[in-house]
């Protein structure tokens, strides 16, 4: 597993790179305090105690979570698939169809169910 | 894959890795001066000129000017995951390019020592790009949620439903191309593509897909809906201020040349010379390889600022339904036709190019079939426009009559009570 | 002790402090962000252990795709930010008791399974996507097409979860 090694080191020199710069950005800045300036920015209006809704978001993005981890997980038995497509037939391909179809099924019943809607 | 990789001095792997590190600041610096001298001459206007010749030094100099700027620590904002979520956003920007193809085994001046100008290989070295890239939207989320500001909130959320959604579409139209490689070592790919031809020709639909998909998973218009000015200010990074800014911006001009570079080595033959010049003796050796890999992946970066410079935004409800019902079966579909292909192909030793033409034909009747219109929801009635929807005045939309106010007893068309 | 080894105790016990301070922590996002360091700790030790592929599928799925989805549910529930949001509930006892069956059972199974095995580092075959297929594709062909049922069933599930009672 030799080969990790550099990325290691390019780990290593990006992230003293990030790092450095957020801590170094107090320095080289001026601090001059203002009430309004550390107030979160609403285009002027009076801003709202907190993030709308109480910080809540819409169960809409959940769903397209749970539809990403289902075609991800589709993918990553995609990628050997394909790697080994060559030596694995006809057989191979059947296996893969069968497996998309299965999936697809899903797909189209969250798409009926309006799941994919964003209105 | 080359035995080189990891196996190097300790030397050659630090200086390769600051190399690395470099050429991405200084082509982000040269992007940014890039972008806005290209949209700038698309509006007829000149761009930065001052700065250095052409106005080259000009983002050098908006980098300085950041970093000399007041950093600004929100009232609401979350005291860790604040100043962590750029740090988050950065250190997997560049990680990608660690299995990035610069080009052949070379010589390093001034010394005999062999290697090839790409930091590390490894057999799963595409899954590994996408899996840290991943990473990335833990930077805008948590960078959006920590600034304790309804922008920056819904700036997050928005940007990473956005990358998680056309992420599907681009792992799958990179299917194909494993498919013909043989392999997800990205030095190996390139290798077979060199055999074989560019995978941007027998895979054109996966292309397209791939092109499409990585502008929206880095965020570029027409597809910035995260930060569009009108609606959202600056979308995640509202808040923050300075070098954490920078940060962030940084990070977002490497994932854009990221995709830029991933697609030339999956697509457009890597560092390997376009053909015309391959036909050179030594076109492909040295350190030219360098020139041709950079020169297709800047060939991509304006290919964003001209999007950029030509598209309006799109809707998120039409962003997203693009993403999930259109890319996403059409992909799947390919990544079927490219199976029965290959295998044709392998079994029977069938003409490529008749099957070519088969798939081709498949391919332009799907496209039909996704521009037939769907199926409307039974008709319902349109609502009569409402001269003060919502206790403004608002004036008709095209094609309507206004109606008296709301509250007036008209509604003479059987509306229901609502 | 070689290097591996050392870096590999290392891992393990990120991994377990990690983990420790999931349950702990008093913020639910705090947990969350510490579930993150746990699986990228759990994927360090499978790089460790030649399984190339696993280690960025553990990366790409579990942080990448399982955590965000975390993270919007606790967005979508009740304010998630304030202190104490993750503190006690009145079913610690009873999770207690599951989680530490759990680690039993499967505990058991690994020792039954590979109590006493030893594996020579020097002969280590790396797990790659090659290979990775073989086994899929050929020896382990029906779970594979069972698994795409329970992707179906998930989201069914999800579905009907979030859209009970807008018809």
């Amino acid at each position: 597993m030799t080969e990790y090694t550099p990325v290691l080191v390019l780990a290593a020199i990006s992230g003293a790179f990030a790092v450095f710069s957020v801590l170094i950005a107090p320095l080289t800045g001026p601090k001059r305090y203002n009430r309004a300036k550390v107030d979160s920015y609403e285009c002027g209006i009076e801003p709202t105690p907190q993030a709308a809704g109480g910080g809540r978001v819409p169960v809409k993005y959940f769903i397209t979570a749970m539809l990403f981890i289902v075609f991800d997980v589709e993918i990553i038995f995609l990628y050997p698939f394909a790697v080994e497509f060559d030596l694995l037939g006809w057989f191979g391909i059947v296996e893969m169809l069968l497996f998309i179809a299965t999936v697809f099924v899903a797909y189209v019943y969250v798409w009926r169910r309006g799941g994919l809607e964003w209105d | 894959m080359s035995e080189l990789f990891g196996n190097e001095a300790w030397w050659v792997i630090i200086l390769k890795a600051l190399l690395v590190f470099v050429v991405l600041v200084v082509f982000t610096l040269f992007n940014i001066w890039f972008e806005r001298r290209v949209v700038a001459r698309m509006q007829h206007r000149v761009g930065p000129n001052v700065w250095g010749p052409f106005g080259l030094l000009q983002s050098l100099a908006d980098g300085v000017k950041l970093a000399l700027k007041e950093e600004i620590f929100p009232k609401h904002a979350h005291k860790v995951v604040y100043f962590i979520a750029p740090v988050i956003a950065t250190i997997p920007a560049f990680l990608a390019w660690a299995v990035i193809p610069f080009g052949p085994e070379v010589t390093i001046p001034f010394t005999d020592t062999v290697t090839p100008l790409q930091l590390t290989d490894m057999p799963v070295a595409v899954l590994y790009i996408l899996a840290v890239t991943s990473i990335g939207v833990y930077g805008i989320v948590l960078g959006g949620w920590a600034s304790g500001s309804t922008y920056s909130l819904l700036g997050g959320v928005r940007s990473s439903a956005q990358m998680i959604s056309y992420e599907v579409a681009m792992g799958l139209s990179l299917v194909a191309v494993f498919i013909y490689a043989g392999s997800m070592s990205t030095s190996e790919i390139v290798a077979a593509q060199a055999e074989d031809t560019w995978f941007a020709l027998p895979l054109l639909p996966s292309f397209i897909i791939y092109m499409i998909a990585m502008v929206g998973e880095t965020n570029r218009a027409p597809f910035d809906l995260p930060e569009a000015e009108g609606e959202l200010v600056g979308g995640f990074h509202t808040e923050y201020s300075s070098l954490k800014f920078a940060l962030f911006f940084l990070a977002e001009y490497i994932n854009m040349v990221t995709v830029s570079a991933l697609a030339t080595t999956m697509f457009l033959g890597g560092w390997r010379a376009p053909w015309g010049i391959s036909q050179i003796d030594g076109a492909n050796e040295g350190y030219w390889p360098v020139l041709w890999f950079l020169g297709k992946t800047l060939l991509f970066v304006f290919l964003f600022i001209w999007l950029r410079g030509s598209l309006p935004r799109l809707r998120y409800d039409q962003f997203m339904k693009f993403g999930w019902k259109v890319l996403i079966p059409a992909s799947l579909a390919w990544i079927v036709v490219v199976c029965v292909m290959r295998r044709l192909i392998i079994d029977d030793d069938l003409d490529p190019t008749k099957i070519l033409v088969v798939a081709g034909v498949l391919v332009v009747a799907l496209l039909v079939v996704q521009f037939i219109p769907e199926r409307r929801t039974p008709a319902v009635e349109a609502p009569e426009p409402d001269a003060f929807a919502g206790g403004f005045p608002v004036p008709p939309m095209p094609g309507k009559q206004p109606v008296a106010p709301s509250g007036a007893p008209v509604a003479p068309s059987g509306e229901k009570e609502a | 002790m070689t290097a591996v080894t050392v870096v590999f105790a290392a891992m393990g016990l990120v991994a377990l402090v990690s983990a420790f301070l999931v349950v702990t922590s008093d913020q639910i996002i705090h947990a969350a962000l510490w579930l993150v360091v746990t699986l990228g700790a759990v994927a360090g030790l499978y790089v460790l252990l030649a399984a190339e592929l696993v280690a960025w599928v553990q990366v790409l799925i579990y942080m990448g795709s399982v955590v965000v989805l975390l993270l919007f549910a606790l967005m979508l529930t009740r304010t998630p930010t304030g202190p104490g949001s993750a503190t006690v509930t009145r079913n610690q006892p009873l999770a207690t008791v599951v989680a530490g069956a759990t680690t039993v059972a499967l505990g058991a199974v690994m020792w039954a399974g590979f109590g006493g095995e030893v594996i020579d580092e020097d002969e280590v075959r790396v797990g790659t996507a090659a290979r990775l297929g073989d086994a899929i594709f050929r020896t382990w062909v029906l779970p594979f097409e069972v698994l795409s049922v329970v992707l179906l069933a998930a989201l069914v599930g999800a579905i009907v979860l979030t859209r009970r009672g807008e018809r």
